[in-house]
Formats: C-alpha cells, sequence, structure tokens
C-alpha cells in the first residue's frame, strides 16, 4: 500500500479561486466522471439494487449479458450488476477509511517530526517509517487479517496501516520545505509557536499534497481491498466483495468469462478513474512554471 | 565510500534486528495454541505440555526468540509443527520458485519500463509520449491477478500456448520451468513496469529542465547527446529507488499470482502455514522476506553512492 | 568584419510578444554591454544568439555570427558552432555543472565535442583553460566535483569550459548576479582579461549600471523587449536621451531625502554576543563540528539613527540578526532593547520583542499565499498582549497601507495579485503596524529591480521621519548601504571588522577587508565630469 509515485508538487500554491479553473484540465473531468459513477453505483445500493442479491435462484445461473440482466447472472442466479454495485460500497468504504485512517495518524505526525526536525522524535518518527517501509504491506495485511479473522474491518486497519507512514513521510517533506520560506520565519518574529504555525501556515499549504496523494492511496487501497478479498481474507459473505466474486469466477472462467471480466473492470475503471483524478488535481495545483527549456 | 557502507551496514543490521522483534511479538500474540491445534480439542494435558516442550513452546519469551535467532544465523530455521520436516528444506524447495520468478518479472519490468520512460520523457508532448502515459495509466490501474486470470483464458485455455498453471520442477528442464513461469511473470511485471516507466520518464523530465543541461547545450551538445551523457544517469537516481521498493511489491504481489496459477511458492507456504498454525513456518518465511526487502534496499543504497559522489562524501 | 550582428530580431514564444526589433553588434574585441530590469528581454537575446530558445518560441529578423545565419541554420550546424565559435556562461553557477562527473570531464567535453582528439589530449587541454582561470592544479585537480567548489569557483569552471576552444564570442548571461561582491569583481576582472588576452568579442548581459559601465565599450539599455538606447560607453552616460535610460541611472545612484534623526540615546545594545552551531559529525568517531557563527559581536544602536551592517555570505550577519530577533538564544553575550533583554531565561520576552520588527528579502516568499492581505498584516498583532478588535483593527490596518503607498481596499486581495515592488510594500506595512521602534531589513531592497528599489528607499526614509523609526539595514550591495544609512558595521566571519559614520567607511576604509570590499564594489559612471 506504498506508492513509489514520486509527487513534484512544490508545497505552496495560490489558492485556487475560481472553481471552473477545474474543468480546464481533461484528466480531471474524466476521472472525476468515473470515479462519480461507482460512488454513485455504492450510494444508491445503500437504498436500491435492480435484483436482491441475497436470494439466489438457481434456475437463471450463469446467463451471460442480456436486456433482463445487463451483465449476465453469476453461478447462484444473482445479477452481476447489482453485486458490483453492493461490492463497489464494500471497496469504496475499506478504501475511504483506510486514508482517513493514514491520514489522521500519518499527517500529524509528519508535521511533528518537521517541528522538531533533527531531534530525537524525528529521529524516531523517520525510523519507524522506514521499518514499515521494509515490510511487504500485503504481506503483513495477509497476516494480521488471518490471524484476528478475515473481515472488513480487519482489512481497513491492515491497509490503514500501511498509509500512516505515506502520509506521515509525505506531509514532513512538504513541512520541512514550508518551514524554510520567510512567511513561516515572519510568523515566528509575531512570537507564534511551533504547533501554531504547524496549524496557521504549514498544514494549509501542504493539503494539496496530501489531497493528491489520497486518491492515489484510496486508489491503492481498492487494489488492496481486492487482493485481499481474492485469497479470502477481506469482507466475508455475504457481504459482495469484487474480489472474491472473482475468485468464485476463476474455476469457471472458460464458459463464464462475463462472471470474470466485469468485476475486474469495475477494480480497473474505479482506480482508473481515481489516477486520473490525482493526476488532474497535480495539474491544476502545480503552477505552470515548468521552464520548457529546449 | 567505506564510511558511508558502514553506516547502512548498521543501519541495515538494526532494522533487522527490530523487525526480527516485531515479528516475534507478533506471532506470540497469534491466538490459538498449535500443540492443541495439532492434537485435537480433547488431548490431554501431559500430552500437551510433552509436545510443547518438543516444539520448543515453553520457557520464556526471551529464551524462544533467542533460540529462534541464533538457529537462523546457523541455517537452522526450526521444525515445522504440521510436517516435522526442517523449514529450511521447506522453505528451500519454494523459494527455487518464488526468486525465479521474482527475478524474471524484475527483469521483465525493467526491460520494458526503461526504454518507455526514456522514450517518452525525450519526446515529451507528442503522440509517442500521450500512449505511452494513456497505457501505463491503464498498467497501474489492472489488479494484476484479473490480469492473470484473462491471461490464463486466452493463452492457456483458448490458444493452448502455455498451462494454465503448475510448475514442473526444475527437474523437468529450464525452458519447461521458464515458460511455466511466463505468464505469472507478465501478470507481475505489467503494474510494475507502467510504474516504473512513469517513473522514468518524470525523473528524466526533471532532470532534463536542469541547467547543467542547458550547460552542456551550450557547448554544443545535440539534444540526445545531452539526454544520454548528463541526464540519464541523473535520472537514474530516483529511479532506483523505486527498483528497490519494487522487489518488496513483487515479493507480495508473488503471494496472490502464486495462487492463480497454483505455484508452490512461499506464498502458497504462507497461506497454507497460517491457516494450520504452524507458527514457525510463518516466523522464517516473513524474516526471509523482509530480509530480502532489507537486503535489496542496502544494495540500491550502495549503488546510489556509486553514481552520486555527493552521497560519498556526505557520509 | 561585424563577429556578431543582430538586426531587427522579433521573439514571440507562445503568442506572446518578448523581443521587438532588437538590435546590436559586436566585433571582435568589443566587449557590449546589455543592461536592463526584468522582463526587458535581455537574456533571450542571448538565447536567441545561441538558439537554445524555449518550446514554442518563433524568431524573425537577422543573427548573423561570423557570417553564418543563426535563424536559418539545421540544428546539426547549430551545435557545430556552440561551443567552438561561441560560448556562454550563465547565471546561477551552483547548478550549471553536473554534479555526478568531474570538472575535468566536464571541460574537457567541450574538446571533444568539436575535435577528433583523444581523451588524455582533451584532459590535458582542459588542465590548462582550468590554469587560465585560476583554478591551479595543486587545489583544483581534474578529479574533482563541483559539489567541493565554491560558487565563485564553480563560475570559473562554467568560464573555462566556454572558452577552452578559444570561441571567438563570449556571451555572458548575468554571470556575477549571484555571488559575493569581491567574488564578483575577480570573475569580471577574469573575464575581462580573457577576453583581452584571446581578442574575443564579449556580449555581457547584466541589470547591474555599476559592473558593466567599467567593463563595456559599448553599451545597449533594454526595455520590455525594446533597445531604448545605445552607445558608447562611458561617453553615453553624459549625454542620455531616453527617458527610460535617464531614470535608469537616476535609480541606479539614488540616494532617498533623508532627515537624521541624531538623539543620542541608546536604543539596541548588543554586547559580546557568540552563537555556535553544531553540525551532525562526519566521521564515525570524530569529533562534532562546531560552526562559530557569531564571535564575540558589540555595537550600540542609537534611537532615530539608520545603522548599516554589510557583510559578505557566511559572515554571520543572518544569525545575528535571528539572534537580536529573539528567534535564537545566544550562548554568550547581551542583547537589551532600551535596557531590556531579549530573552528572559530561556524564552524571549514578549514586551521587548513587540518593539521590533523585520522586513525580508523575499518578496515572493514572506507571505503565506492563502492568506489574504489583511490576515498577512495583522499577523504581529500576536505579540500584543490586546490586539485590537474591530474597527480599531480595521483602522490600523487602512493606516499601515496607506503609509506605504497602498489602497485600503487592497486588504482584501491575495499576495499573488501584486507585484514583487508592491508586496515589499505589503512587508513593511506588516512590520509597521504594531508600531515598533526598530524595524531590521534583512536585504529588503537586494531582489528588486532598480527603479522599483529606489522607490522603496525613498518610502522608507519617509516612514522613519513620519513614525520615528530606528533601522538596522542588512545588506550586501554597498550602494545601497551608502544611500541610506549614517553609521555602518562591517562583518566578516562572524566579528564586526570596522565601524564608523558611513561616509567616513565608505572614502577612508581602514580595515585591509574593508578596503577590499570597497574596491570591488563597482562604480556608477560619473556623469557630473562631462
Amino acid at each position: 500500500m506504498t506508492d513509489p509515485r514520486v509527487d513534484h508538487l512544490p508545497p505552496e500554491a495560490a489558492p485556487i479561486r475560481t472553481w471552473h479553473l477545474a474543468f480546464r484540465s481533461r484528466n480531471l473531468v474524466i476521472g472525476g466522471a468515473l470515479t462519480l459513477v461507482f460512488v454513485l453505483a455504492a450510494l444508491i445500493s445503500l437504498v436500491w439494487v435492480p435484483y436482491d442479491i441475497t436470494r439466489m435462484d438457481i434456475a437463471n445461473k450463469i446467463k451471460p449479458p442480456s436486456v433482463v440482466n445487463p451483465l449476465g447472472t453469476d453461478h447462484f442466479g444473482r445479477d452481476i450488476l447489482s453485486m458490483i454495485m453492493v461490492g463497489a460500497r464494500t471497496s469504496i468504504a475499506v478504501a475511504v477509511i483506510a486514508v482517513g485512517i493514514g491520514m489522521i495518524f500519518g499527517v500529524p505526525l509528519g508535521l511533528w517530526a518537521a517541528a522538531r526536525k533533527g531531534s530525537l522524535l524525528d529521529e524516531v518518527i523517520m525510523r519507524a517509517n522506514d521499518l514499515v517501509f521494509a515490510f511487504p504491506a500485503l504481506l503483513i495485511a495477509i497476516m494480521i487479517t488471518a490471524t484476528f479473522g478475515p473481515s472488513a474491518v480487519n482489512a481497513i486497519v491492515a491497509i490503514g496501516i500501511f498509509n500512516i507512514p505515506v502520509f506521515a513521510r509525505l506531509t514532513r517533506s512538504g513541512a520541512l520545505t514550508l518551514w524554510q520560506r520567510e512567511f513561516v520565519m515572519a510568523a515566528r518574529v509575531a512570537g507564534k509557536g511551533s504547533a501554531r504555525i504547524s496549524f496557521e501556515h504549514i498544514l494549509p499549504n501542504v493539503t494539496n499534497l496530501l489531497i493528491v496523494q489520497g486518491t492515489i492511496q484510496f486508489s491503492l487501497g481498492i487494489l488492496a481491498e481486492a487482493g485481499l478479498s481474492y485469497v479470502g481474507l477481506g469482507a466475508q459473505p455475504p457481504t459482495p466483495s469484487w474480489g472474491r466474486m472473482l475468485a468464485e469466477s476463476q474455476t469457471m472462467i472458460s464458459f463464464a468469462p462475463h462472471m470474470a471480466l466485469f468485476p475486474g473492470l469495475a477494480i480497473l475503471l474505479t482506480v482508473l478513474g481515481l489516477n486520473l483524478m490525482g493526476d488532474g488535481l497535480r495539474d491544476i495545483f502545480d503552477p505552470k512554471l515548468r521552464r520548457g527549456r529546449s | 565510500m567505506l564510511r558511508y557502507t558502514l553506516k547502512r551496514l548498521v543501519s541495515l543490521g538494526v532494522s533487522l534486528a527490530v523487525a526480527s522483534v516485531i515479528i516475534f511479538l507478533a506471532i506470540e500474540i497469534l491466538p490459538g495454541d498449535p500443540a492443541a491445534f495439532m492434537l485435537g480439542v480433547n488431548a490431554q494435558e501431559d500430552t500437551l505440555n510433552a509436545l510443547r516442550e518438543q516444539l520448543g513452546l515453553n520457557g520464556s519469551a526471551w529464551e524462544r526468540y533467542s533460540s529462534w535467532i541464533g538457529g537462523m544465523l546457523i541455517g537452522d530455521f526450526g521444525t515445522s509443527y504440521t510436517y516435522r520436516t526442517p523449514v529450511a528444506e521447506m522453505i528451500a524447495a519454494r523459494v527455487q520458485v518464488s526468486l525465479p520468478l521474482a527475478l524474471y518479472a524484475l527483469a521483465l519490468s525493467t526491460v520494458i519500463a526503461f526504454p518507455a520512460g526514456i522514450w517518452a520523457a525525450s519526446r515529451r508532448g507528442s503522440a509517442a509520449d500521450v500512449s505511452v502515459m494513456g497505457l501505463t495509466q491503464l498498467g497501474v490501474a489492472i489488479p494484476n491477478f484479473w490480469f492473470a486470470m484473462l491471461m490464463v483464458l486466452v493463452f492457456a485455455i483458448n490458444l493452448r500456448w502455455f498451462s494454465a498453471g503448475g510448475f514442473p520442477g526444475w527437474d523437468a528442464g529450464f525452458w519447461a520451468c521458464m515458460k511455466a513461469l511466463t505468464l505469472p511473470a507478465i501478470a507481475l511485471a505489467l503494474p510494475q513496469a507502467s510504474i516504473l516507466a512513469r517513473v522514468m520518464r518524470s525523473s528524466l523530465l526533471d532532470t532534463l529542465s536542469e541547467d547543467y543541461i542547458r550547460t552542456a547545450r551550450a557547448k554544443g551538445l545535440t539534444r540526445s547527446q545531452a539526454l544520454r551523457r548528463h541526464a540519464l544517469r541523473n535520472a537514474l537516481i530516483p529511479v532506483l529507488t523505486i527498483i528497490g521498493l519494487q522487489f518488496s511489491f513483487l515479493m507480495a504481489g508473488a503471494i496472490i499470482i502464486e495462487n492463480v496459477f497454483f505455484l508452490p511458492g512461499l506464498g502458497r507456504l504462507i497461506f497454507q502455514s497460517i491457516s494450520s498454525r504452524d507458527l514457525i513456518v510463518v516466523e522464517s518465511v516473513v524474516m526471509l522476506l523482509v530480509f530480502a526487502v532489507v537486503v535489496v534496499n542496502f544494495a540500491v543504497e550502495i549503488a546510489y553512492a556509486l553514481v552520486d559522489p555527493r552521497l560519498r562524501a556526505r557520509g | 568584419m561585424t563577429l556578431l550582428s543582430i538586426e531587427g530580431l522579433s521573439l514571440d514564444i507562445h503568442g506572446t510578444a518578448i523581443l521587438r526589433d532588437v538590435s546590436l553588434s559586436v566585433d571582435p574585441g568589443q566587449i557590449v554591454g546589455v543592461i536592463g530590469e526584468s522582463g526587458s528581454g535581455k537574456s533571450m537575446t542571448a538565447f536567441a544568439v545561441m538558439q537554445l530558445l524555449p518550446n514554442g518560441a518563433e524568431c524573425s529578423g537577422r543573427v548573423t555570427l561570423s557570417g553564418h545565419d543563426m535563424l536559418t541554420l539545421p540544428e546539426s550546424k547549430l551545435c557545430a558552432l556552440r561551443g567552438d565559435e561561441v560560448g556562454m556562461v550563465f547565471q546561477e553557477p551552483m547548478t550549471a555543472l553536473n554534479p555526478i562527473r568531474t570538472i575535468g570531464d566536464q571541460v574537457a567535453e567541450t574538446i571533444l565535442i568539436h575535435e577528433d582528439v583523444s581523451r588524455a589530449d582533451a584532459l590535458a587541454r582542459a588542465r590548462e583553460a582550468l590554469n587560465r582561470v585560476e583554478l591551479p592544479e595543486d587545489r583544483f585537480p581534474l578529479t574533482r566535483y563541483p559539489h567541493e567548489l565554491s560558487g565563485g569557483q564553480r563560475q570559473r569552471v562554467v568560464i573555462a569550459m566556454a572558452i577552452a576552444l578559444r570561441p571567438k564570442l563570449l556571451i555572458a548571461d548575468e554571470p556575477t548576479t549571484a555571488l559575493d561582491v569581491t567574488t564578483q569583481a575577480q570573475i569580471l576582472k577574469l573575464l575581462e582579461r580573457l577576453v583581452r588576452e584571446d581578442g574575443m568579442g564579449m556580449l555581457m548581459i547584466t541589470h547591474d549600471l555599476a559592473v558593466v559601465s567599467d567593463m563595456a565599450d559599448e553599451i545597449v539599455i533594454m526595455q520590455k523587449g525594446r533597445v531604448v538606447e545605445r552607445g558608447p560607453s562611458p561617453a553615453i552616460f553624459a549625454n542620455l536621451q531616453h527617458p527610460y535610460s535617464k531614470a535608469l541611472l537616476a535609480a541606479s545612484g539614488h540616494i532617498p531625502d533623508r532627515v537624521t534623526a541624531d538623539t543620542g540615546t541608546p536604543l539596541l545594545e548588543v554586547r559580546g554576543v557568540v552563537r555556535d552551531y553544531r553540525l551532525p559529525r562526519k566521521t564515525l568517531f570524530g569529533a562534532p563540528v562546531v560552526i562559530n557563527a557569531v564571535r564575540g559581536v558589540s555595537f550600540t544602536l542609537e534611537r532615530g539613527e539608520s545603522l548599516g551592517l554589510v557583510g559578505e555570505s557566511g559572515c554571520g550577519k543572518s544569525t545575528l540578526t535571528r539572534a537580536i530577533l529573539g528567534l535564537e538564544e545566544v550562548q554568550e553575550g547581551s542583547i537589551r532593547l532600551d535596557g531590556q533583554p531579549v530573552f528572559d531565561g530561556h524564552t524571549a520576552n514578549r514586551a521587548v520583542r513587540r518593539r521590533m520588527q523585520v522586513v525580508f528579502q523575499d518578496p515572493y516568499g514572506s507571505f503565506n499565499p492563502r492568506h489574504r492581505v489583511e490576515r498577512l498584516i495583522t499577523e504581529p498583532f500576536h505579540l500584543l498582549d490586546t490586539p485590537p478588535k474591530g474597527a480599531e483593527r480595521d483602522a490600523a490596518i487602512e493606516e499601515a497601507l496607506t503609509s506605504v503607498g497602498l489602497s485600503p481596499s487592497d486588504r482584501e486581495k491575495y499576495p499573488h495579485e501584486f507585484s514583487g515592488g508592491q508586496r515589499q510594500r505589503i512587508a513593511i506595512a506588516r512590520a509597521l503596524i504594531i508600531k515598533p521602534d526598530l524595524i531590521i531589513l534583512d536585504e529588503a531592497v537586494s531582489a528588486l529591480d532598480v527603479s522599483i528599489r529606489a522607490q522603496i528607499l525613498d518610502l522608507l526614509a519617509e516612514l522613519s521621519a513620519k513614525y520615528g523609526l530606528t533601522y538596522l539595514f542588512i545588506s550586501h550591495d554597498l550602494s545601497v548601504v551608502r544611500s541610506i544609512t549614517d553609521r555602518v558595521l562591517v562583518m566578516k566571519s562572524g566579528e564586526i571588522v570596522e565601524e564608523g559614520p558611513t561616509a567616513r567607511v565608505f572614502d577612508s576604509p581602514q580595515h585591509p577587508y574593508t578596503r577590499q570590499l570597497i574596491a570591488a564594489a563597482p562604480k556608477l559612471p560619473d556623469t557630473s565630469a562631462a
């Protein structure tokens, strides 16, 4: 759940006063639209789905896509479209909460470490971060969920834990750049202490970085949840999950490819949408100062 | 350079030590008594105790930890509870599948990503660049196990070029094994190559906008000469970090891919051991994987210093 | 034959007009200085000659170098000319060299690109080039890496690369702007010597009139992409025609009208201040490195006066400033404002700190980009026990903004909506708002264009009279310090080496370092003796 993609945003940038600027970025529009489709599907599924997925309808099993079942039915006769909508709930919820965990713990740690750069606290936080990065994330997630029992909650915790050092490291590095700026020194001259400065000056100026990274971690969370569910360690039945749908479809793939195709596509499109959004946000936040030297 | 290497070695040692403690403690809090698991719920207390004694489950935490570490240092990873065979043997058998798979995937990933990333960066904004960016966006978003399933559908079931899974064992010959590992390696390599290509591209773009590239052009170097002689090596530095991290991802991703292809690797071993509460195996495999990751990171840091003289000086 | 001839050059980048109808020429052995402020297009003119323009650039007109038409030559021919026929030196020496290759390699590369010689030969010639730029072998072997060199030394390497093949034309784009005064003088001397020795023509681009008026044979003045005046130097200065040129010359030597309010009562007393830093140890078992940033500095600043503090980078003036402002504790010595110590034990004394404020150098980094002006300039209220609220606060904001020449409606805007000079005004408003006794100006005008600088200096003089302010003016720029201070301190390596009334120190410096500094400072042309 760590993302090796390098981020090039200068931490601070003028605030976006008019949101119509947002529509200038094609990435943001397309990505946002894609993501929105699945978020809406998840929300709508809370009140309505085309078919009741808790009931099996063996007579209707393994039907290819048709007018009645736009995405076909699975080996229990359940409508795949409905299952994908409900599955969206699981994936998105797990990924969002995991990002939340990462931010709630990681950002303050990063701010604190930057405010006390060079001190023992900073060293400890940095070493702890490095240590977490040394563990293969998925492996540990597997261990945690296998140990404490597979469930959506444990998946959230397992994924969330690995988000913490990501946000801590990002926040710290963005904050360190900002601490060098003269406006921070001006705040110190005005008698403000580091906690206050971290809050008033540093945090608002790293939010751009955090938002972009947040979308990336969100997308990684969806992939991770799918992976865990695939090996049976994520949300358990009857809660549907895209990953488990794929696992169940594996033995039938030669004669019922639609069962494997659609859940996988759902994962692909959601992740793609989030990544495009992240790219688009990065585009708008970055004051287009790239020197175009030949 | 020596100073730098020593510092890194110390750091490596510390990481391993701390990691081992964490792993040990984590396993400690796993609920479930392996002895009870093996003998059943109705077993007698003395029998359980005898078994526990035999398995080395009695004794304080410190005793068990130090015997574990001591054993590992001499290559003795203990004996599996479930199979009663030395863990080292089991691991060795599985490593023969997992390690070649990881290396194969790493090689594929680098061989595809480097040229793609360089090509895209040198033709920034062109159709070539846009298509590389588009493809890598897709590559990053595809769940690798799903891609694996699709490949099995197309290449194994329909086209019959490859088998749908399984591993023949190295006795069957080098090429037979490589063939069995090809689809899994591609599945693993796809997202990694996509990430690596993007990082290569962005790192190179950053480097190309540095002042010393302008100086190089002012000396009379053509654009491609400046790229090759000045930008490329500098751009490699952040890329090296990513390759190091990739190894960690490959180890983790392999666990799931082994499931899709029924490969008898470390991943399958972990799953089986976790469900049968074979703690010794779990501890050792996890420690081994962490060790591999830490060592690879160490190698990456040494590689940095070889490329960038500023790091050698700072020590 | 003219070496370089630019006729009617116009340049657009992505549709925006950058240069319009620029014409100038350089003869062999002649030094032509191009002067302009930011946005004048002077650097772009140089890039146009080398054809190293950014993407989206479109040129029209003629640029002829040794008979070659630069605008129509194919890239391969241009590559052959660059480095061989024309060499270029850039502004930022710290980033101009590839950090992972040795200096020998990089200089030799110029030779290897253009001539078919062995690597050993190229390295030998690189050694010669480095010797010519005064980097002798014993201290600067070919195996050195750039990070082991200072800014001035790196610039010498860049020059060595540019002249290694003895080009006919050398283009220098602000080559000394990022360097200290004394280093600047050395590099300029070096350039002049090389040019005379090789009979090169040089196109020297700068914003500093003083730098170029000494060296150049001909001056070209540019404004907003056009050439406004051309003529031989120094004669041209006695007879400037264009209003912009006249304004530029006036602004360069501008001395604001000041009233010296000499009250004789001490306001700030600094006694024996010592400040050390510990750096992490370099070797595993060695002693930690200690840097003595400030070594026993003492001086008195009197109420109402304007005291200058000059020194080059690394002399300790920034550290001293932070100590005075109460941002850092000192190991020894005391700092008192009106008898009250700045530090009370380990905490800074708020009552003292609210009587001092500061204006920084960087108009682009001094403000949190997410806050509006009104929030930015009221930040110092945090030092007051009862900060004003409501109508009182509004009145304070209004007064601060109008006294620096801005309008009260500007309080709603964001910093990025203002120019550099305006942002410095906002910074001054922020410093003024709590009516301090002392304002420290830390390189406050160094990043501004000359004409804007003159306006800000005027403003500062006016404010000092109006509010009875005392200034501590820190700068590396001697001409600025001379124009606005009553007394001056000269700092080197953590110590004050000379102190006295400004006029006296500048006219007859006593300490050898001060002499060196004054001698190195470029002088404006003396237009009084026409």
